[in-house]
């Protein structure tokens, strides 16, 4: 009895002497989670996230860790695979979230993804922001969830002008995944900006299919048969290799116009010479950029081997924009909800940002306003700046 | 009409991949009285096996070191490819089925499921999560017949399915072989008894069902040049159901239900919006079998199976 209490007792002073050791002398590390579809459907926006991601980390190690409130915190990434589906980002971000303790999270990247996890991130009031989403669900009536593209209400407007002014047509087709966020949104947003140039009915094909279908002969085919005069489809990379590769063999010579998620290093790889000619919208073009944008691609393409898409640009950007917060956010108390709180402060007094795909304004929701860039796909097969398209 | 004629030519060529695959799941029933559940991946397998032979092929004609014209490359993956997913088929077989002969057919069946889980993941570990293009061996050709638009390709595929599904139809009904398969489909028991080697014959049906599956892999990669390591799970079901609709364990029923299959997929687009495609289409079978629970050869008692 009395050897035991004795035993409790200088086990308890061993461990308060203990205590200052275990936690005054090492600095906790700030982590920031990364989401991203690592497997699944559109692996490749997976990688260029994780090396855009990798780079950032590698910038801040150099420097010897993030400064806040003139104190380096070493800052650790926690990156999760949510496979391109809806439901396992939602878990990514939970765990992120409440057994990681991430003080931001960055992702996920498609709107199909990045719409369900968002609601997670603003429910536990976490910072969130969005490199690539264009839906503006992901961050409405969100307060904790940003993003660094613009939106698809801004996207479907640019398109439409931007076919009336290059071929002058006034029958558009439509082709899109009625089962995904992203290509259902952008297809309806591209719909109501035709329409409002032609009128209604001018939007003479309206064609849908599901995830994970590989023959859209039916749908091409009612297609080929309305009259129109161009295709739009705002579909991922995987999808447009099929899609315009049978539109072709059905005999359809006419343009087929494509939005940003187009715009991976796989496309072209898929598609082959069936895509050459054609037009997409996107966040920025690779071939003659300048400056930090050039420097970034330089420097990506010299480690990886490749172009970087604007998945990786606007991943770069986006963990700049968090960097920039948690620096002018003061500083880091070390209890992760006092810390996320001040760091979303921070986020929304962001009100401009020099990034690599552009400049951007904030708007109150969240997102921000920045220029469209139109790109050709070139001849050999590279994404050629063709026009720049301002708000 | 041409309108009508064009989605005809898409229907046979998309009905061609689902025959094909329904024939393995339609055989190894009649023969063992299970669901390969699996067999939909093995499609997958057969799909990048071709996409393997294919791509080293072309790469040696490439190199110089045999000249191969590309109708001869496709050719020849796709025996070569036959027989290398047939011996996947075979593996399958021994390692999943075998063991489980005697055991509940609920455990053979989720035997299935979970060989079906290890080839997508094991291709996923393998050749990781990114997108293979198939490469591309016969130019497309594109002809236009007053208006409707038919491709070398869909002819190429929908003749030689056709070609394929007759030559197994003879093979059963005239071979030794095919005899024995027949006598084993008609009585699991007693059959064996008589001195047919069960074993063998079990082994040569799933044999031949992945053959045809590598087939339909190496068709579909030249007509929807995308694989991905998760391309059989829906298709593998979608198969599945023409199986059943043709009534389980009939070849024939198979090949008509397949192609069933892909005329309801293609043509229902045509007259309801794109959106409604699966649900009004899979709503049509669902009444047909409501109507004809044994499909369309099926008959009420299995050993009757006509195979």
């Amino acid at each position: 009895m009395k050897k035991s209490l004795v035993l409790i007792v200088s086990c308890l002073i061993i461990g308060v002497l203990l205590l200052p050791f275990g936690c005054g002398e090492k600095v906790k590390p700030i982590k920031i989670g990364i989401n991203a579809p690592m497997t699944g459907d559109i692996p490749k926006v997976g990688e260029g996230t994780k090396f855009a991601a990798q780079m950032w980390l590698e910038d801040i190690q150099a420097s010897g860790g993030l400064e806040v409130g003139g104190k380096k915190y070493p800052v650790e990434l926690v990156i999760e695979d949510n496979e391109s589906k809806a439901e396992s980002a939602v878990k990514a971000n939970t765990k992120l979230i409440t057994e990681d303790e991430v003080l931001a999270i960055v992702g996920p990247q498609s709107s199909k993804q990045a719409v369900p996890a968002g609601g997670v991130a603003n429910n536990y009031q976490t910072p969130m922001i969005s490199p690539w989403s264009t839906n503006p669900n992901t961050t409405k009536d969100r307060p904790y969830v940003f993003r660094g593209c613009f939106l698809d209400p801004f996207q479907g407007p640019v398109l439409a002008n931007f076919i009336k002014e290059e071929f002058g047509y006034s029958k558009a087709a439509v082709l899109y995944d009625v089962a995904s966020d992203y290509p259902k949104g952008l297809a309806e947003f591209f719909k109501q900006a035709w329409e409002n140039l032609y009128g209604p009915g001018s939007v003479v094909a309206f064609e849908s299919f599901t995830t994970k279908d590989a023959d859209f002969s039916s749908q091409l085919t009612k297609i080929n048969r309305s009259g129109a005069e161009v295709l739009f489809t705002p579909q991922y990379y995987n999808e447009v290799a099929l899609i315009v590769q049978q539109a072709h063999e059905l005999g359809w010579n006419k343009p087929i116009v494509g939005s940003d998620s187009w715009g991976s290093a796989e496309t072209v790889k898929l598609c082959g010479k069936d895509c050459y000619g054609l037009f997409f919208s996107t966040h920025y073009a690779a071939a003659g950029a300048t400056g930090a944008t050039k420097a970034f691609i330089d420097r990506y393409n010299k480690k990886h081997g490749y172009i970087p898409d604007d998945v990786a640009a606007l991943t770069w950007d986006s963990l700049r924009i968090v960097q920039e917060a948690i620096q002018s956010s003061g500083q880091l108390t070390g209890n992760v909800a006092k810390d996320r709180q001040s760091v979303r402060n921070a986020l929304a007094r962001i009100k401009e940002f020099d990034g690599i795909t552009g400049k951007m304004t904030f708007t109150e929701e969240g997102d921000p306003i920045k220029c469209a860039v139109i790109v050709r796909i070139s001849d050999k097969g590279e994404f050629e700046f063709y026009k720049s398209v301002c708000p | 009409m041409e309108f009508f004629f064009q989605n005809l030519i898409n229907a046979l060529q998309w009905g061609s991949f689902y025959a094909l695959i329904a024939l393995g799941y339609s055989m190894v029933y009649g023969v063992l009285m299970l669901f390969n559940f699996a067999h939909g991946d093995i499609f997958m397998v057969g799909a990048y096996i071709g996409f393997g032979v294919a791509s080293a092929l072309v790469g040696f004609s490439a190199m110089g070191a045999l000249a191969l014209p590309n109708w001869l490359i496709l050719a020849l993956t796709i025996i070569v490819s036959m027989f290398l997913t047939s011996f996947v088929g075979m593996i399958v077989e021994r390692v999943g089925y075998r063991p489980l002969r005697n055991a509940p057919r609920a455990s053979a069946a989720i035997t299935g499921l979970m060989i079906g889980i290890i080839l997508e993941t094991g291709n996923l570990a393998l050749l990781g999560a990114r997108r293979v293009s198939f490469p591309s061996l016969i130019k497309s050709t594109t002809y236009d017949l007053g208006g409707v638009f038919v491709t070398n390709k869909k002819i190429m595929i929908v003749i030689v399915s056709l070609a394929l599904m007759y030559a197994l139809h003879r093979f059963v009904r005239k071979t030794k072989w095919g005899m024995a398969m027949r006598a084993m489909a008609f009585d699991f028991v007693v059959v064996p008894l008589m001195g047919v080697p069960i074993n063998n014959v079990a082994r040569m049906t799933f044999a031949l069902g992945s053959a045809l599956a590598a087939v339909a892999g190496i068709f579909f990669g030249v007509a929807y040049p995308v694989l991905d390591p998760y391309m059989g799970v829906l298709f593998g079901w979608k198969a599945f159901v023409a199986a059943i609709l043709g009534g389980r364990g009939s070849i024939l029923g198979a090949c008509l239900a397949g192609f069933l299959l892909g005329f309801i997929e293609i043509f229902v687009p045509m007259i309801f919006p794109s959106t409604l495609r699966d649900l009004i289409a899979y709503s049509i079978i669902l009444l047909i079998l409501t109507f004809r629970p044994h499909g369309f050869f099926g008959e009420p008692y299995s050993a009757r199976l006509r195979l």
